[in-house]
């Protein structure tokens, strides 16, 4: 057996042993995180390396192979995600060394209590999001998918206080009402076509009233774990109220995953019964997210909860992929827009998350009118944070720049001018919300407020992710050739004369 | 306490709406096909690879036993989110139960106990299995937690964790062993796979019925509970 | 109509039943019970299809998709009454704010 064949398990169960190992040895819980940061990166290489050298990878759990059995499933949109993983996970995994070993935003002794399960839950939410990006079995993905949203919500639930136990309830039952609508989905699926694999689902869906039934439901699930408008009411308080590191995992990862199923499922298993009107749908209630959470953000008086409204928005530009793609010759350039855009938000956002929790840590506050002299006591971190917001804004030379970008493409080369429109202009709304920050945080008049001291792993890891979302722009198209590894669409890249 | 009424107009467009929804997802199950495509052929042609002799348990401890793995996982997280929500005192709200109560428990409980031990073992042959007995595992811990001191005080003095997490690693073990042995993951040796699936059941029962013991009583088990012991008479005894 | 199609659209009636009780009723522990009953739906919904007409034995799969849709509906149960026990200990009331104000 070759050893490398194995490497999706290991990415699966080495963040669900160590999670174990957290449990059982409390004290040990930030060093087994960084094991298991660092014993993730040859694993996952090994895959990179299979993937791009001999194409997507299958593994059948129990030698049975699908139908019959679950598989284990690698493409290049699947390691592009486990990347993007591990890039962040990585990172919220320095972050929370720092955070958790010199007290947070809560009393002491409760701290040590939170940083005490904080470990074993976030390595479990860690090994959902692997098993979630290399499953390729539709029961398993609901499972995984409950695995995900239970530790996520426990993870916020962890900040404590009134607000943050509200907002993890809230979380729960709007997760719990999208698993069900999901796992209705698959009933229907299984009972009309007799497999539970991705794969071969792919193969039979026809648009019979089940299939119909299938896709609705599954993308109505879906999209409430993804906080599409008008069902994102959820996210903001959740993601503002959870502690730092959680916050970042959240917004960068946990609702990449569902939206990650829904690309899978509409790209892979319901070409048949997808119809444009539906696409045009999900794209006017993404245009909804992007003016509703830009507007939000604008008003917006804590740092975090402007980030959270900011996720709202951003979130919104995914689900014009969509209609997007509808257009002749524009599938895959609005499809790698998608993917692209995913990459690049999860770092940037993940940058944002990471400073303004540090901001919290520091002072004690995060409301934004009296942050004084923010960027002369944390430099650092607010130079991560301004990197951040010119990806989130979508400037050159970014991340967020070059997946608007083939965004634009695709809706102007498809005649569907309208989206491009609301891409140019929530972009500009981007700007607003980021200058309003901004402009503050620059101000020196008055006292400087006092703040602690911040621990170095804290600022530098967010610098760092918001480096990596501008060297996600430098780097510019290297990542299509792995995204096009057996890609769902095919056909050119719209780059519009990029290099 | 305010419930809504059932005439305001909001009420009634959700009715309609659910209605609808009903209407919508019975018009796709009267649409499935009669005699559709299942796994049932499939399933029952490599029965006698599986190692045992009930279609369900075959499905859910061999072929599909990712799936199992990852529910047990599920469990796991369930007692991890609702400790981090805060600690209790099980003592102090324990009282030991009146003389019929107790009676009855001498009977219950080796009754509940056999029941989940036949339960475990029929899996095999029969629908039963790890989920079924440790439910009623769970069930019998609840009984006794609510009438006898001492078994609360233990609750709180166990090598609790290695009971609740014995489960899920047992079956990583395992699953890593067949790695191992040189096949892939979870692919157990043919002529092992019976005994295998019998080893993982017994002790996934097991931590099944401490978990749901553990989720009753809903919250850590607070340091001050440690200290306790507590004697078959009731009083209680600070351990040095 | 077939014995398991009948029930199969009394899983979907009762779907549709929880779903409106997650939308109508404020309490927190309604809601929590709303969402059973909507995995109650669907766990009916699999187990009447897994019977085919004329066919001795039922489909095996729907049986542990049921099995293990079971035990993670308990766990998310609980946690989430975990979850309400909190917010009633720290906001005094059962039932979640109206508005998302922090």
């Amino acid at each position: 057996m070759h050893p490398f064949s194995a490497c999706p398990v290991w990415i699966i169960f080495l963040p669900l042993v160590n999670s174990i190992l957290a449990f059982l040895f409390r004290r040990r819980g930030a060093q087994l995180g960084i094991v298991t940061a660092v014993g993730l990166v040859p694993p996952l290489l090994g895959l990179f390396w299979q993937v791009i050298g001999h194409g997507p990878q299958s593994y059948p759990v129990g030698g049975w192979g699908a139908p019959l059995g679950i598989d284990l499933y690698a493409d290049g949109l699947s390691i592009i995600m486990l990347a993007m993983t591990a890039v962040v996970g990585i990172g919220c995994t320095l972050y929370a060394t720092g955070y958790y070993s010199h007290g947070g935003e809560g009393k002491e002794k409760q701290h040590h209590q939170d940083s005490a399960l904080f470990w074993p839950l976030w390595l479990l939410l860690w090994a959902a999001l692997n098993a979630l990006f290399l499953s390729a079995d539709i029961f398993n993905l609901y499972v995984a998918l409950e695995l995900l949203g239970l530790s996520a919500v426990a993870l916020v639930a962890l900040a404590g206080g009134p607000s943050a136990v509200t907002a993890a309830v809230r979380y729960l039952l709007v997760s719990l009402l999208g698993s069900m609508s999901y796992l209705l989905g698959v009933a229907l699926l299984y009972f009309a076509h007799g497999t539970l694999s991705l794969g071969l689902l792919g193969e039979v869906v026809n648009s019979s009233p089940a299939g119909f039934a299938a896709i609705t439901l599954m993308t109505a699930g879906l999209t409430m774990k993804t906080a599409l408008f008008p069902l994102h009411f959820w996210l903001p308080p959740a993601h503002a109220n959870a502690p730092a590191p959680v916050s970042t995992v959240l917004s960068a990862l946990v609702v990449k995953g569902s939206f990650y199923l829904l690309l899978r499922l509409w790209f892979q298993v319901f070409t048949a019964t997808v119809t444009p009107s539906v696409a045009n749908l999900l794209g006017i209630l993404g245009v909804a997210a992007i003016l509703w959470g830009s507007a939000q953000a604008l008003l917006a008086q804590r740092l975090k909860l402007l980030v959270a409204y900011s996720t709202v928005a951003q979130l919104g530009y995914l689900f014009l992929v969509f209609p997007l793609a509808q257009g002749t010759g524009t599938g895959f350039s609005a499809w790698s827009g998608g993917v692209y855009f995913i990459l690049s938000h999860a770092f940037a956002k993940g940058a944002a998350f990471l400073a303004a929790g540090t901001v919290l840590y520091g002072f004690g506050h995060d409301r934004i009118d009296e942050l004084v002299g923010v960027t002369r006591r944390m430099p650092v971190t607010m130079f991560a944070f301004a990197i951040a917001g010119v990806s989130l804004i979508g400037l050159p030379p970014s991340g967020g720049f070059i997946a608007k970008w083939l965004l634009l493409n695709a809706a102007l080369a498809g005649g569907q001018w309208w989206w491009a429109i609301v891409i140019v202009s929530g972009g500009l709304l981007a700007a607003a919300y980021v200058f309003r920050f901004f402009s503050r945080a620059f101000r020196h008049v008055g006292e400087i407020s006092t703040c602690r001291r911040i621990p170095r792993s804290m600022e530098l890891t967010a610098l760092a992710l918001a480096l990596f979302s501008l060297g996600l722009g430098i780097i510019g198209p290297a990542p299509f050739e792995i995204i096009q590894i057996s890609a769902p669409l095919s056909g050119p890249v719209l780059s519009g004369g990029l290099p | 306490m305010h419930q809504k009424s059932g005439f305001s107009p909001a009420s009634v467009i959700i009715l309609l709406l659910l209605l609808a929804l009903t209407g919508f997802l019975g018009w796709a199950i009267v649409s499935l096909p009669i005699q559709g495509a299942s796994l049932r052929t499939q399933v029952l042609a490599n029965m006698e690879q599986s190692g045992v002799k009930n279609p369900v348990t075959a499905v859910l401890l061999n072929f599909r036993g990712y799936d199992t793995l990852l529910e047990i996982t599920v469990l796991f997280l369930a007692v991890l989110g609702v400790w981090s929500l805060g600690t209790v005192q099980i003592l102090d709200k324990v009282q030991p139960g009146g003389p019929f109560l107790m009676a009855l428990m001498r009977i219950l409980l080796p009754a509940m106990m056999v029941t989940a031990g036949y339960l475990l073992w029929v899996g095999a042959y029969a629908p039963g299995g790890a989920f079924q007995a440790g439910a009623i595992l769970g069930g019998a811990g609840i009984l006794l937690l609510l009438t006898d001191v001492r078994f609360a005080s233990a609750m709180a003095r166990w090598p609790l964790r290695i009971a609740l997490t014995a489960g899920v690693s047992i079956f990583i073990g395992v699953a890593f062993g067949s790695m191992i042995l040189g096949g892939r993951l979870l692919e157990y040796p043919r002529d092992l796979a019976g005994t295998l699936i019998l080893v993982i059941e017994c002790v996934a029962a097991l931590s099944i019925g401490i978990t749901l013991v553990v989720l009753y009583i809903g919250s850590r088990p607070s340091e001050a509970d440690r200290g306790v012991s507590v004697k078959s008479n009731g009083k209680r005894k600070e351990r040095p | 109509m077939s014995v398991s199609v009948l029930y199969s659209l009394l899983g979907s009636t009762l779907f549709s039943l929880g779903l409106y009780g997650l939308a109508a009723y404020a309490q927190l522990l309604r809601k929590i019970l709303a969402i059973n009953i909507m995995g109650s739906g669907v766990f009916l919904i699999l187990v009447a299809l897994a019977y085919g007409p004329g066919e001795n034995s039922p489909d095996p799969v729907p049986h542990a998709m049921v099995l293990t849709g079971l035990v993670v509906a308990v766990s998310a149960t609980a946690l989430a009454l975990a979850l309400a026990c909190r917010v009633q200990e720290t906001t005094g009331s059962a039932q979640l704010p109206e508005d998302e104000s922090d």
